[in-house]
Parts: structure tokens; sequence; C-alpha cells
């Protein structure tokens, strides 16, 4: 019985739908993540301290667990994947044209899209979370002014456009994922599936359109510095 | 056929290994006076008929029926599965699709799972132990039965036929960068799961397929649809997902 647990569990079609659970989540954090960022917009204030109710909530290290969780077991079964299908093919073809009716650019650049994304969670976190800490007072309640740290990175130009081609790549992999990860979990049905790849396609347009204007409005604010 | 008076020269990259372990290498012949009529795999005929003459190895190649429905004949042709026309075997390619003075890339499929006999010739057995897993009805048949006698919606018919339509030429495993199977595996699934006959050993049969597929080292599918493109009977991924809800619901409710 064990045995056959462990068969299923390991299984290909498993292991893809780890796969496109883990991601689908990330999208839901994606979104949440964003619609928090945009109070840099509504005030410094308000940023601060949705910022604080985060920080200071004790849930936040459960929060977080749970989605250092998702990382991992997306990014690990991502190398567990694409190692196994190197190994599926020892030697690789002298010629190899894709017929223009299958992949495509996104669909074929899943691991170096998804790697940038990762280099790109590890310098986002080094320079925001672990950023410079500034202190400020609201509302009489101390408290970390996280609005400088990210306004004051974004007044260099190149690390907007670092932020930018950072969540291009995020949104050419989501383009493809988002999709992916329904046909992984069963989804494929004429009546919605060609809404879905659009839908898929939307959602990448949404996440890099909405991330990528964060950057450049804190860069604006301060007259291009 | 419009110019088929007009004979082609062609140069050959042909793939040559002359055993299971030899290391092999690709390979240049000139092949003058094709006929744009001829098939590609009469093109091979003519090339190996000049390499006998010459006292040589002739290329070995699969093949059987040379009508398009057995799935014997492979092949990777300029890079792509049973080369660059849609929807039709090697054996149904013909010349004409190619230009005079071209250059033709021939190469085995290559898979991890499908190791090389011989030149262009690969062990596909891999797909007869996957069938052997659970690719089937255990039920004594006996003699035709009446053709209405099980009512099936004629949709499920319909759906059935399109995945009974697989010939198992492996061009789908071919053509994908992951050497995945899983179009081969879904199609065979979904013809007996969609059907009454074969839906009462569905929830054993996508486990014990899928875990034959990955026991032979194919690799796991990334949702791209080369398969489908590549495919000589059209057979879609929609399948693919099919086999993965089958998969899952065998896995909750088998016991
Ligand atoms: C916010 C971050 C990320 C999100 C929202 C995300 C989302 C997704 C989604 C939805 C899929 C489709 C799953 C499927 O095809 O079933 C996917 C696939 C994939 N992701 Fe990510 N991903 C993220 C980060 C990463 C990172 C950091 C890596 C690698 C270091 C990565 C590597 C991959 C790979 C290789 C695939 C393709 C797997 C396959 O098709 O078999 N992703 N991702
Ligand atoms: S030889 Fe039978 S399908 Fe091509």
């Amino acid at each position: 019985m064990s045995s056959r647990l462990t068969r299923i569990v390991g299984s290909s079609i498993v292991k893809k739908q780890a796969m496109a659970i883990t991601g689908l989540l990330l999208c839901g954090f994606l979104v949440t993540h964003l619609a928090g960022n945009f109070l840099i917009i509504y005030s410094a204030d308000a940023f601060n301290q949705y910022a604080y109710a985060l920080t200071s909530n004790p849930l936040i290290y459960v929060a977080e667990a749970g989605l250092a969780a998702l990382f991992l077991g997306h990014i690990g079964m991502a190398i567990k994947l694409t190692l196994e299908n190197h190994k599926a093919r020892p030697q690789k073809y002298y010629m190899k044209k894709p017929t223009g009716r299958g992949s495509t650019f996104a669909s074929s650049t899943m691991p170096y899209t998804g790697m940038i994304t990762l280099i790109f969670l590890v310098i986002h976190l080094i320079n925001f979370k672990f950023g410079p800490l500034y202190m400020t007072t609201v509302d009489g309640v101390e408290m970390r002014d996280l609005y400088r740290t990210v306004v004051e990175y974004f007044a260099s130009p190149l690390n907007v456009l670092w932020y930018i081609i950072a969540m291009v790549a995020l949104g050419i992999h989501l383009s493809h994922g988002v999709w992916s990860a329904f046909q992984s979990l069963g989804f494929n049905h004429p009546s919605y599936t060609p809404t879905l790849r659009m839908a898929s396609k939307a959602f990448a347009v949404l996440i890099v359109v909405g991330y990528s204007s964060l950057p450049i409005y804190c860069y604006l604010i301060q007259g291009g510095h | 056929m419009g110019n088929n008076t007009v004979s082609m020269n062609l140069n050959l990259k042909i793939w040559r290994q002359k055993s299971a372990t030899d290391k092999g290498e690709m390979v240049d012949y000139k092949l003058t006076d094709v006929s744009p009529d001829m098939s590609f795999l009469e093109m091979l005929d003519m090339l190996n008929d000049r390499l006998i003459r010459e006292g040589k190895d002739p290329v070995a190649f699969d093949h059987d029926c040379r009508e398009g429905i057995c799935g014997m004949c492979s092949l990777m042709i300029n890079g792509q599965a049973h080369g660059p026309e849609r929807e039709t075997t090697t054996c149904q390619l013909h010349m004409r699709s190619f230009k005079n003075g071209d250059t033709i890339v021939i190469e085995p499929w290559r898979a991890k799972a499908f190791p090389i006999h011989k030149d262009l010739m690969v062990d596909r057995s891999a797909f007869d132990e996957i069938i052997a897993a659970g690719g089937y009805v255990s039920v004594n048949t006996g003699h035709a039965p009446d053709a209405n006698a099980i009512p099936i919606p004629k949709e499920n018919a319909d759906l059935a036929m399109d995945a009974a339509a697989c010939i198992g030429c492996a061009a789908c495993v071919a053509s994908c960068k992951n050497a995945s199977a899983m179009l081969f595996v879904s199609a065979k699934i979904s013809q007996l799961a969609l059907l009454p006959q074969g839906e009462a050993e569905s929830k054993q049969r996508a486990e014990a397929m899928v875990a034959k597929m990955d026991e032979l080292g194919f690799g796991n599918c990334t949702n791209e649809a080369e398969c489908e493109a590549s495919c000589p009977k059209g057979i879609d991924i929609s399948n693919i997902a099919r086999m993965n809800r089958e998969f899952i619901k065998g896995g909750l409710t088998n016991r």
C-alpha cells in the first residue's frame, strides 16, 4: 500500500500537478502582493502602516513559512523535472526544428524565465526586506519606513530597469504557466480552453504592467533624480 | 503531378550506426535523378539500391505498410518528426515536398527509452510494454458484438475514435523536447476510458500505464504541444488532460 502511495506521489503526473498547484498559489501571492504595493501610490503612511500590520502580526511567520514552502516546492520540483527531462534524451538531435504549431517562446523558456525570477527574488529580498532600515512614526506608533527604502531604491534608473526586465521574464513565465497549470490539473475542454489560454496571457500582462508601474511611479515622483 | 518530369538532385545527411553499441555519425550522400513523385521511403530505397550495388551496407530504416496506417515508419527529417508536412507519416511524405539541391538531414527517433538498433531503426518495445501494463480490456470478447447492443453517446464515440487513430509511431516522443510519451499513453488510455467496455478498468489502467511509462525513462510533459503538432493522426493534447484526470480518479478511488 505504501509502495503504491509512493509510486503515485512520485509519478510524472503528480509531480507536474505539484508544479501546477504551487505555481497557481504563487500567482495568488503575486496578486495580493501587488494589491498591497499599490498603497505606495495612495500614501507613504498607508504603505508603512500596511507593512507594519503585516510584520507585527505573529501569523506572519506562518504565512512566510507557507510562502517559502511554495517557492521551494515549485523550484525544487522544477529542478527535478528539468533534470529528468534532460536525461530522457541523452543523445541530442543533429537538427531539431519546432513545427511552429506547438511550442512557443514562452513554453520553451520556462526554466530560464523561472531562473531569472529566482535571481530577482533573492535580490528583491536583499534590497527591501533586508535593505536599509529607516524608522518613522505614524499616528504615534514607531514603525519601519519601508516607503523610504523603496522610493530611494527606485531613484536609480538601473534599478527600475532591472525590476522591469525581471517582471517581463516573470510575465513570459506566466503567459505559458497559468494555462499549462490548468492542463496539468486536467482542465481542457473546447468550451473554455481558448478562454483560459487568453486569460493566461491577460493575467501575465496584468502582472507585468501592474508591478512595473510602481518603480516607474517611484522614479517619477522624485523628478527623475 | 505538376513538375514530375523534373528530377531532383539531393544532398542527404544520414545517421549511420552499425549497432546498438556503435558510436554512430552523420554521413553525407549525394543522390541524383530523384523523382518528385517518389515517396520519401522510395527515395531511401533508391539510395540503398545504389549502396548495395556498390557493395556497401544499405541504410536500415523501419517501415511496413507504406500507407500511413501501421506506425512502423519513423525518421526525423530536417529536424521534424515525419518531416515537414502536417499529419503525414514518413511513408506518405513525397519528394515533391523538397526542392532540387536541398540538403535533407535524416535521423532516428532519439529517446533514452528507444535504443537504436542500427542506423535509423530504433527499438520501440517500450510502447508495447506500456500497452501490456494496462492498455487493454480484459474480457473474453467472443464473437463481434452487435454494433448497437451498448448505446454510446455520439460525442464519446467520436472522441474515442479520435484517440484510437493513434498508430503508435512515437513521433510524439521524438518531437517532444522532453522525450515524453504522454500523448501516446493518453491516447491509449482515452480510447478505452471513453467507452463503457473500457471504463470498467479505467481506475487501474491509468495508474499502471503511467507507472510503466515513468519506469521506462520517458520525460515529463511541459504542455508545449509539439507532440500534437507532429502527430500524423492529429491526436490532440486534450487527451493528456484526460489522462491526468483519469490518473487522479484512479489514485483516489482504486482499491
Ligand atoms: C512568483 C514566482 C513564480 C510563479 C507565479 C510561477 C508559476 C508557474 C506556473 C503556474 C507554472 C505552470 C505549472 C505547470 O505547467 O503545470 C510554472 C512552471 C514552471 N516554473 Fe514557475 N513560477 C514562479 C517561479 C519560478 C521559479 C523561481 C522557477 C525556477 C527557478 C520556476 C521554474 C518553473 C519551471 C521550470 C516550470 C515548468 C515546469 C513544467 O512545465 O514542467 N518558476 N511556474
Ligand atoms: S510504413 Fe506504415 S505508417 Fe508508414
